[in-house]
C-alpha cells in the first residue's frame, strides 16, 4: 500500500514539472517534437531509477548524522550531510557517463534513440531534485528510493510529452505574434498545472478536502485570509517538510 | 561609467532586457519558479545565484587552459557545487528559516542551466574580468525576473510585500479591504508562476518586435 500511494503520488501530485517546475530547462527545449520528447523522458526515467536508489544509499551509509557507525564505533558523531550536493551531483554525472558508456557497448539501437540525451541530463534539474527530494523527504527503505525514483520519472516523460503534442498541434493555431513560442508554452504549462493540481485530493480520498470544508462553513465566507494564503504559498515550497 | 569602457558595461546591461537569460535565453527556469511566492525569498535566491554565477565564472575562466575538454562538465559542476554548498552554509548559519523555506532549491542551484550555460559560453573562452561582469550581468538579469515575479505573486496573492500588509488588513477590512477588494489566492500557487512569466514575456515581445519568434 505504501508503494502504490507514494508511487502514485509522485506521478501526479508531487509532479517534477508541475509542482515544483523541476528540469524546465530541457522541458522547455526538447518538446518541439513528440518523437524526441518521448525520447528524452524515456531517457529521464532511466537514469531517475538509478540515480535515486544509488544517492539514498550514499545518505544512509555515508551522508546522514550518524551514518558512518559500520566503520567503527568511534565515528558515530560524524556528520557529512554538508557535502551532500557535491557527492549526489558527483554520482549523477558518472552514471550518467557510465549508463551511456555501458548502453553503447550492448545495445546501439537504444544508444541512437537515447544516446543523444543522456549528457543533457547531467544537468538536468529533474535528477538532481529527484535525489534531493529524496534526502528531505526521509525515504525509509532503498524499495522506496526506486519506487520513487521511476515514478518521479513517469511523471516527468508524462509532462514532457503532454506539452510536446500540444505544441505540434498549436502550431496550426493563431497566437498573438509575441506570445508565440515561449511565452504561449509558459501559459499552457500553467493551465496544465493546474488541471494537475486537482489530482491533489486523490490520495487523501477527499478526507481532507471534506474537514476543510466544513471549517469553512463554520467561518462563513471569510476564508481568503492573509494567513491562508500564505500559509498555504510556504506549504507549496515546504512541502517536503511533511513527509 | 568611468570604470567600465563601452564594451564591459554592455555585458552588464544586455542581459537585463534584451538579452535576459530567463525570457530570451530560456536558461534557468528550473529553480526560478518556485520559490516566488514571495519576494523575501526571491530576493535572498537573485543574491545567491549572483555570488555563484560571478565566483564561479572567475574561477572557471582562470582554470580555462588548464581543463581538458573532455572533463570540463564534471570540473564545473564540481566548481558550481562547492560554491552552493558554501552560500547553503552561510543561510543555514544566519537565516535559518529562509534556508528552511528554499528548501531544496538552493541546491538546485547547482544544475540551474544559467550556471552552466555562462560557463560554457562565456568564462571558457574569456578573461577573468569580463568573465565576472558578465556573470553578474546574467545573474542580475535572472534576479530581476525573478523579483518581478514574486512581486506581483506576494502583492496580488497575499496583499503584502516582505509581510508587511500594504494594501491593508484583509480581516479588519482596512485600506482597499474595506472596497471589497479580495486577495486572490490562486497566485501563490506554483502555476501561477508559470502564467506570470509568460505574461512578463508576452509583454516584452510586444514591446521589441525583433524578439519574436517564427
Amino acid at each position: 500500500m505504501e508503494h502504490i500511494e507514494l508511487f502514485f503520488k509522485s506521478i501526479f501530485v508531487d509532479n517534477m514539472v508541475f509542482a515544483y517546475f523541476l528540469g524546465m530547462c530541457s522541458y522547455l527545449a526538447v518538446s518541439k517534437k513528440v518523437s524526441t520528447a518521448v525520447g528524452l523522458g524515456a531517457a529521464v526515467i532511466f537514469v531517475l531509477a538509478i540515480t535515486v536508489p544509488l544517492n539514498w544509499l550514499l545518505d544512509q551509509y555515508l551522508l546522514q548524522e550518524g551514518a558512518l557507525t559500520w566503520l567503527g564505533p568511534e565515528y558515530a558523531d560524524y556528520d557529512l550531510g554538508f557535502l551532500s550536493f557535491i557527492m549526489f551531483i558527483a554520482t549523477i554525472a558518472t552514471m550518467v557517463q557510465l549508463v551511456e558508456i555501458i548502453v553503447e557497448k550492448f545495445s546501439p539501437s537504444l544508444y541512437n534513440s537515447l544516446g543523444i540525451f543522456l549528457p543533457l541530463i547531467a544537468v538536468n534539474c529533474a535528477i538532481l531534485g529527484g535525489s534531493l527530494f529524496m534526502q528531505s523527504r526521509e525515504i525509509e527503505t532503498l524499495g522506496l528510493a526506486l519506487n520513487y525514483g521511476i515514478g518521479s520519472g513517469i511523471g516527468w516523460f508524462l509532462a514532457i510529452v503532454a506539452i510536446a503534442a500540444i505544441r505540434e498541434k498549436i502550431r496550426y493555431s493563431n497566437v498573438p505574434p509575441a506570445l508565440r513560442g515561449l511565452g504561449i508554452t509558459f501559459i499552457i504549462t500553467g493551465l496544465m498545472a493546474i488541471g494537475f493540481m486537482s489530482f491533489g485530493g486523490m490520495l487523501t480520498g477527499g478526507e481532507e478536502e471534506a474537514t476543510e470544508e466544513t471549517v469553512e462553513n463554520n467561518v462563513g465566507m471569510v476564508t481568503n485570509t492573509d494567513e491562508e494564503t500564505s500559509s498555504l504559498a510556504i506549504e507549496t515550497i515546504t512541502d517536503t517538510d511533511k513527509n | 561609467m568611468g570604470l567600465l569602457s563601452k564594451k564591459d558595461s554592455k555585458l552588464i546591461l544586455d542581459p537585463l532586457a534584451d538579452d535576459n537569460p530567463i525570457t530570451i535565453q530560456v536558461l534557468g527556469i528550473c529553480s526560478a519558479l518556485a520559490i516566488t511566492a514571495q519576494l523575501k525569498p526571491s530576493i535572498v535566491m537573485a543574491i545567491s545565484v549572483v555570488f555563484v554565477l560571478s565566483v564561479g565564472n572567475v574561477v572557471i575562466s582562470l582554470m580555462r587552459n588548464i581543463i581538458p575538454s573532455k572533463i570540463r562538465i564534471i570540473v564545473q559542476l564540481i566548481v558550481v557545487a562547492t560554491l552552493v554548498i558554501i552560500v547553503d552554509q552561510v543561510l543555514k548559519a544566519f537565516a535559518y528559516s529562509l534556508s528552511k523555506e528554499l528548501s531544496v532549491f538552493i541546491g538546485l542551484i547547482i544544475t540551474n542551466c544559467i550556471i552552466m550555460g555562462r560557463f560554457e559560453a562565456f568564462a571558457l573562452a574569456n578573461k577573468p574580468w569580463r568573465s565576472f561582469l558578465d556573470g553578474i550581468g546574467n545573474a542580475l538579469g535572472y534576479g530581476v525576473i525573478l523579483i518581478i515575479v514574486g512581486f506581483f505573486r506576494e502583492l496580488l496573492g497575499s496583499g503584502t510585500l516582505f509581510g508587511f500588509k500594504v494594501l491593508g488588513d484583509s480581516v479588519e477590512k482596512t485600506g482597499l479591504y474595506a472596497f471589497g477588494y479580495e486577495n486572490n489566492g490562486f497566485m501563490v500557487l506554483p502555476p501561477m508562476a508559470l502564467i506570470v512569466v509568460g505574461i512578463i514575456i508576452w509583454v516584452q515581445r510586444s514591446r521589441n518586435k525583433e524578439l519574436i519568434e517564427d
